[in-house]
């Protein structure tokens, strides 16, 4: 047993704080909450996949770095801590890519990794449908051969980063006849194809950030196929484990925190600061200490990945507990605040530039996507404890 | 970063384990926690003689050479066994006192001692004020040619009436009131003028109030510096924090696995209560909780281990498994139904001693204030 960082990572965290303070240095971008899914900066994602630090953990015979899972998870914390706007290459390099390994073609390989690699494939996930939110396998978005091609129809919703996107991951049903979970592949093209609409929805914040997708007639090439026909929903559930393991379910409004211990050790109130009340401290103390805690589970789940096993319910216990966490954060930020809290970013006097007021609002669908806590929930006390099903 | 056990400790784990089983069922724990001294000695040499007693001294004290992490696995089994007795005392905070801050001739005399079950120890340090810091002491120690002379209560001081030897903290400069001026003496717990009453206590553990009434103590007793006292009391207070937690990981773990198993076989409308999605979740909260604090009070005792300066990762891990263990407790004992709150079922042990772990060397209001000095507020 060993919780310590190698001196190489140690350095390697050292790198990419310095990389990021530069930035912050020359002005480039803000911290903010959810940049990792909200941020898009293609040259900031530029920058980021000229480091190598996109596909750190693939194999180097597919452009990867083959580093561990503890190392893309000091990578991926301190884009985190930093509030650096990811959002462009966060999906492609957390899962697509790792997909892509794992199932594609050979062909695929050879076109598509690289594509991610430079930080060009802005990917939105095409799972979720109207009627197919945590049952997955119900969706209706059908994929019928015809030829060379799969022609497409259907609508995907809740797709985050849909209004920047460039490519799509797609789950849509190959088999209508099959049991629901055998009938499901899964896709992956450009979304500039004839026939695919994007269609915004303003989310409780008042931001743009999930968006519907149509898909009227839309003729895929087969070779945008990803692994076996009718064999997708496995695969899913298998990338799901990585969707679900980082530090992204801990840390997304992590920017908040720091601002919030700042703002009370610089805000007083009758001549005193905010941080020396004893409420105040054991707040902000607790929240300390639940980020540990989460911080832990977190790299646990890494430690797992590099043992060489899927970590297929310690994603879902850490994923769980974060977003829980993060929902904490955000509430006793605005409690924190008081009067203040309430205040809108743009607002005459709002502190924090808004972090707590977009940052509480926001954090009610951490809880939802990639897995809400219930069905993380289910899935431990089936995995992880045997309990019976009837 | 490596987060599993080595295969030693895993042998240690396992050893400890069935020792425990076989040596400590619950008839059994009834029987001593209500007997008079509180343990077993049958037992107590049979641990020395696996050499758990002085697993961590070096060699030259008798001991197996072992590090506090492996205590640690030793400690989580203690925790799941609810074992009764003095180890904790004897040797958390006695044996690793001597070692850290005891001169060459106390660790030769007393730490073989302690190795082979010889020789019982204990820690007089909380008062009537029932505080952790440095302020509450006001037990007197006044110089008196070679010696000291002892004056004052303690309270709640573990296995204290069947002790042979106690470390008293107390104060040696009578016009100080916070952390100079307070030593730590090696007391033998027979001297004249101390008299013991057992408290009677949630943990059926033993519990005492201690006076020193005019107790002379050799000046060469001293342990540490005169006056300085206090820097080691830091470290013991850490040290028992985390031991303390590593017997809480094994209380919860075994709370968590008794529930599990019983939700699995308790059957109602015809099904296992554990097919009920509501009674899953606890359970997985449960889990949750017994995970966080295992891997912050292993991250606590690997770092203890190792020497580093781990104030906050003590405090994180105390402040942590103090509640979750409530949490955990609480949802136990939901689902255990009606039989969890019987006298004769085994889930008691683990509720009475996770709250009395609780509050035992510090608990969440304590600690929380300690991480929030660490993170500079
Ligand atoms: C901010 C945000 C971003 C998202 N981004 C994407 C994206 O990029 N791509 C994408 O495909 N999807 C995305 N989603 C959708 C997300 O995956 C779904 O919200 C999620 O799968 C839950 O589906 P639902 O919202 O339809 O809720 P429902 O499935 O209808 O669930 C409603 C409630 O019922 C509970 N429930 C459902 N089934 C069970 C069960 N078996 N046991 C117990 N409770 C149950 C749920 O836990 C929840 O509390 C995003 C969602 C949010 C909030
Ligand atoms: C202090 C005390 C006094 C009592 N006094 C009396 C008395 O005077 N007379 C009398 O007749 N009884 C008495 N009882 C018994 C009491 O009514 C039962 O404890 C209660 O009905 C629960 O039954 P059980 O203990 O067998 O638990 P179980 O029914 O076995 O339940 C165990 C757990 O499973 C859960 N569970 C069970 N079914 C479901 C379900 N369908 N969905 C979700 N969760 C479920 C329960 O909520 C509980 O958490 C007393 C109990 C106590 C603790």
């Amino acid at each position: 047993m060993d919780f310590k960082f190698s001196e190489e990572q140690e350095k390697f965290r050292q790198g990419v704080r310095d990389f990021l303070e530069e930035e912050l240095r020359q002005g480039l971008w803000e911290p903010s909450c959810d940049a990792w899914i909200m941020g898009h900066d293609p040259e900031f994602t530029k920058r980021v996949a000229e480091k190598g630090w996109i596909g750190l953990t693939w194999p180097k015979e597919h452009g990867g770095q083959g580093r561990s899972f503890v190392d893309r998870l000091i990578l991926t914390e301190e884009m985190l801590r930093y509030g650096a706007p990811a959002a462009c290459h966060w999906f492609a390099d957390r899962q697509i890519g790792g997909a892509i390994v794992h199932y594609g073609t050979d062909e695929q390989k050879k076109e598509l990794l690289p594509l991610i690699l430079r930080g060009e494939a802005y990917v939105g996930l095409g799972m979720s449908e109207p009627d197919a939110g945590s049952d997955l396998a119900s969706l209706k978005t059908r994929a019928t051969e015809d030829g060379d091609y799969f022609i497409i129809d259907g609508q995907k919703t809740w797709t985050s980063g849909g209004s920047h996107m460039n490519w799509i991951y797609l789950v849509a049903r190959t088999d209508p006849d099959a049991p629901k979970h055998r009938g499901i592949s899964e896709f992956f093209f450009e979304t500039s194809l004839p026939g695919v609409t994007v269609q915004h929805i303003v989310d409780i914040t008042g931001g743009v950030h999930f968006n519907e997708v149509f898909f009227d007639s839309v003729r895929v090439p087969k070779k945008c196929l990803i692994g076996e026909k009718n064999r997708g929903f496995y695969q899913v559930l298998n990338q799901l484990d990585y969707e679900r393991s980082g530090m992204e379910r801990l840390m997304a409004n992590y920017p908040l925190f720091e601002a919030l211990i700042q703002y009370t050790k610089e805000t007083k109130r009758n001549g005193k600061p905010l941080s020396d009340e004893p409420i105040i401290r054991s707040k902000l103390a607790q929240l300390k200490i639940e980020l540990e805690i989460g911080r832990l589970h977190m790299y646990r789940v890494a430690a797992v990945m590099d043992e060489g096993r899927a970590p297929n319910w310690e994603s879902s216990m850490s994923k769980a507990y974060g977003t829980a966490f993060e929902q904490r954060l955000a509430s006793s930020a605005i409690e924190i605040l008081g009067l203040y809290g309430q205040l809108s970013p743009g607002s005459k006097w709002v502190p924090m530039r808004g972090m707590a007021y977009h940052s509480y609002l926001s954090s009610k669908g951490y809880s939802l996507q990639a897995g809400s806590s219930e069905v993380l929930k289910n899935i431990l006390a089936l995995r992880k404890l045997e309990l019976p099903t009837q | 970063m490596d987060l599993v056990l080595s295969e030693e400790q895993e042998m240690l784990k396992k050893m400890a384990h069935d020792f425990l089983t076989d040596k400590f069922p619950k008839t059994v724990v009834k029987e001593i926690e209500e007997s008079e001294p509180g343990y077993s000695p049958e037992s107590w040499r049979e641990m020395a003689e696996l050499g758990w007693m002085g697993l961590v001294f070096p060699e030259k004290y008798a001991g197996a050479d072992m590090s506090f992490l492996d205590l640690a696995v030793l400690l989580e089994e203690m925790g799941r066994a609810c074992l009764p007795g003095p180890y904790f005392s004897t040797v958390i905070l006695g044996g690793l006192t001597i070692l850290d801050a005891g001169s060459e001739e106390q660790k030769q005399e007393y730490l073989p001692k302690i190795a082979s079950g010889e020789a019982i120890f204990t820690l007089a340090l909380t008062e009537s004020s029932a505080r952790y810091d440095a302020a509450a002491i006001e037990t007197k120690a006044a110089a008196d040619n070679n010696a000291f002379i002892l004056n004052g209560t303690k309270l709640f001081v573990p296995d204290a009436h069947i002790a042979d030897y106690m470390l008293v903290i107390a104060r040696t400069d009578e016009k100080s009131k916070g952390e100079y001026g307070t030593t730590i003496f090696i007391v033998d717990a027979k001297s004249p003028g101390i008299s013991y009453t057992v408290l009677k206590t949630i943990a059926n553990d033993k519990l005492c109030e201690v006076v020193f009434d005019q107790v002379s103590v050799p000046k060469e007793n001293i342990l540490g510096q005169l006056n300085q006292g206090w820097n080691e009391v830091q470290k013991i207070i850490q040290r028992a924090a985390v031991a303390k937690c590593c017997e809480m990981v094994g209380c919860i773990q075994q709370a968590l696995d008794m529930t599990v198993d019983y939700a699995k076989e308790r059957k109602q409308y015809d099904r296992p209560i554990g097919s009920f999605q509501v009674i899953q979740h606890y359970c997985v909260d449960m889990a949750t909780d017994v995970d966080g604090t295992r891997l912050s009070t292993y991250q606590a005792a690997w770092m203890l281990s190792e020497g580093l300066p781990c104030t906050k990762e003590v405090a994180i891990a105390k402040a942590w498994a103090g509640e979750a263990c409530q949490r955990v407790m609480a949802l136990a004992h939901q689902i255990h139904g009606a039989i969890g709150v019987t006298i004769d079922h085994d889930l008691q042990y683990y509720t009475r001693r996770a709250k009395a772990a609780e509050v035992t060397f510090g608990d969440a209001n304590f600690y929380r204030e300690v991480v929030a000095q660490e993170m500079g507020l």
